[in-house]
């Protein structure tokens, strides 16, 4: 039997979820929630050391999903993990709902940071880091960049400060799906190349393929033994991975799939777990 | 009235003094340490000292990230960064999400001085009042800022306290010094006008009292050292007491204390004002004292604006 098999349905039934989410609130980013499941799913469902029973316990693992538009499928993850109902995730972006069309850590449990601007969630993480080595705690943080989010200047300004404060408690992933909205970030505003930039910066890189769970495990065991800096993992993926019509297809990056739509891709992702 | 000691030198000594008493006290600073006196801070505490180049963005963000993790961050650069360069970062990662994060922003308004209009922040008070859940201060004198700082500290929630570089006469006695959150300080009564002053205008006031005083008019000086929350009961009665209202701020006179009052006034008990501040300009190079008189933030300025607002009462 497949080791993975348990994930692979886990990311099947998240995958699911964010279509539903979306289409019922008729706006969202399904493409950039699609092609990072399998980086969430194994952060929550194998890697991170929660209670989510109790959100805000202070040893946690800490989580900052700075392409905060990825919101669907953060709330997918954490209401599959149990930290609320799933329910909820239908009255995603309407008017006084708790999931709020970009992650806001005050309303919704196990959202660590509120991210949404971007650039400023990789920043908080460098925060969660600090406070992790001025308290002599060994929780480890996570981060989610997009590779479009890669031009925002702060995304610098904060890689300039995890490896000077060589905050090797901090892992940061890139969802290298290659596109951003206005089309192929080659085209739009070129980040390339991104893990020598990282490098660069006085970080630690290992490039993998962002579907593969195996790869996922290696790249963070690897990233926890390595010593006085921070670790980026350059993930390639496929935007909108999973739904074929949304694969690779830029004009998926923030639109709704009609019903008609969604019920092809619930079809096509296969029956409910 | 006292020796003149910059709010920024007692901003620096309060951080120590705070730093020893909670170990959650963490101090972040953009290159300029020296400059914010946050230095002291980082002498006494190192292992609680952040600098953070010169990145403000990256500084708030950070800031907010440590704050989710129960430490009380003081984020110090000069105003103009701190809430024009950073604002983005303050709204929503510090400000919506209610994060427990501390600005405080020293080399405000035009008496940074021979620096120029590039460093003179005069639109940052107009810029931090507007963010939902932002508390702004701005203290007069030496004692008051001491005693902010530590209702900052003791607040939960973002505060923004605005401090200056320039040496400002110490006006209040510590030992009898009481500061609250939200609540104005009246520090002479009259019936003629009142003048709502904040910051280093406070102690111009103050003399502007004195000279109106002597020609026997009488003037109410308010020291309104919190700008949001804003102390409407204060100002109304001052309203239905004196009649007209003077405000005299070293900022803008667009979204500033002069705004907040005005914003009371006219919603509350209007009665004739005039705001007195930057009169929508650019500050320039010069010194402290000079750029004040030419701007007209001075006792003297004061003084005839309240001679012409009682004329028109």
């Amino acid at each position: 039997m497949d080791e993975y098999q348990y994930l692979k349905d886990t990311a099947r039934e998240i995958r699911r979820d964010i279509i539903k989410a979306i289409s019922e609130a008729k706006s969202g980013h399904p493409g950039g929630s699609l092609s990072a499941v399998e980086i969430l799913t194994a952060l929550y469902f194998k890697v991170m050391n929660i209670r989510p029973e109790e959100p805000r316990w202070e040893d946690r693992d800490r989580f900052v999903l700075s392409k905060g538009h990825a919101a669907p499928l953060l709330y997918s993850v954490l209401a599959e993990k149990g930290y609320f109902p799933k329910e909820e995730l239908l009255k995603l972006r309407k008017l006084g709902a708790m999931l709020q069309g970009h992650p806001d850590m005050k309303g919704t449990p196990g959202v660590d940071m509120s991210t949404g601007s971007l650039g400023q969630g990789i920043s908080a993480a460098v925060g969660m880091a600090i406070a992790g080595k001025i308290d002599k705690k060994d929780y480890r943080v996570y981060a989610l960049l997009g590779d479009g989010e890669l031009e925002e200047g702060e995304v610098w300004e904060a890689s300039m400060a995890a490896a000077h404060y060589k905050l090797d408690n901090l892992t940061a992933f890139v969802d290298h799906n290659k596109l951003q909205i206005d089309g192929p970030i080659e085209k739009v505003m070129s980040p390339e190349p991104v893990a020598d930039k990282f490098r660069a910066f006085g970080w630690e890189t290992i490039g993998i393929n962002g579907h593969d769970f195996k790869q996922i495990f290696d790249a963070i065991d690897k990233a926890k033994n390595i010593k006085g800096k921070p670790t980026v993992i350059v993930a390639e993926t496929i935007k909108g991975k999973g739904v074929s019509f949304m694969e690779n297809q830029v004009g998926w990056h923030g639109s709704a799939p009609n019903m008609q739509q969604r019920d092809e891709a619930l079809n096509e992702l296969g029956g409910a777990k | 009235m006292g020796d003149k000691i910059a709010t920024r030198e007692a901003y620096g000594k309060a951080l120590v003094e705070l730093g020893k008493k909670n170990k959650n006290i963490v101090v972040l600073d953009a290159d300029l340490s020296k400059s914010t006196r946050t230095a002291e801070f980082g002498k006494e505490f190192p292992e609680r000292f952040i600098d953070m180049g010169i990145a403000e963005g990256n500084m708030m963000a950070t800031a907010a990230g440590l704050a989710t993790c129960g430490k009380i961050p003081f984020a110090s650069s000069f105003a103009m960064f701190a809430t024009g360069r950073a604002f983005e970062q303050v709204r929503n990662s510090i400000c919506y999400p209610k994060l427990n994060v501390k600005i405080a922003a020293t080399h405000a308004g035009v008496t940074v001085g021979e620096d120029g209009a590039t460093h003179q922040s005069v639109e940052d008070v107009s810029l931090m009042r507007s963010i939902p859940n932002m508390v702004v201060i701005n203290p007069a004198d030496a004692v008051e800022t001491k005693a902010a700082i530590f209702a900052a500290a003791e607040h939960k929630g973002p505060v923004y306290i605005r401090l200056g570089r320039y040496g400002v006469p110490v006006i209040y006695d510590e030992a009898d010094y009481k500061f609250e959150l939200g609540k104005s300080i009246t520090i002479r009564d009259g019936k003629d006008v009142t003048i709502i002053a904040a910051g280093v205008l406070v102690s111009e006031a103050l003399k502007a009292y004195d000279i109106l005083n002597k020609e026997g008019i009488s003037a109410r000086i308010i020291d309104m050292h919190t700008i949001k929350p804003i102390d409407k009961d204060a100002i109304i009665k001052a309203a239905k007491d004196t009649g007209a209202i003077i405000t005299a701020e070293e900022h803008s006179i667009i979204g500033g204390l002069g705004s907040a009052v005005a914003e009371v006034l006219s919603e509350e008990y209007p009665v004739i004002m005039k705001r007195i501040g930057l009169n929508d300009v650019f500050g320039q190079s010069g010194q402290a004292g000079e750029l004040l008189n030419f701007y007209g933030l001075s006792a003297d300025n004061i003084v005839a604006e309240a001679k012409k607002i009682i004329k028109r009462k």
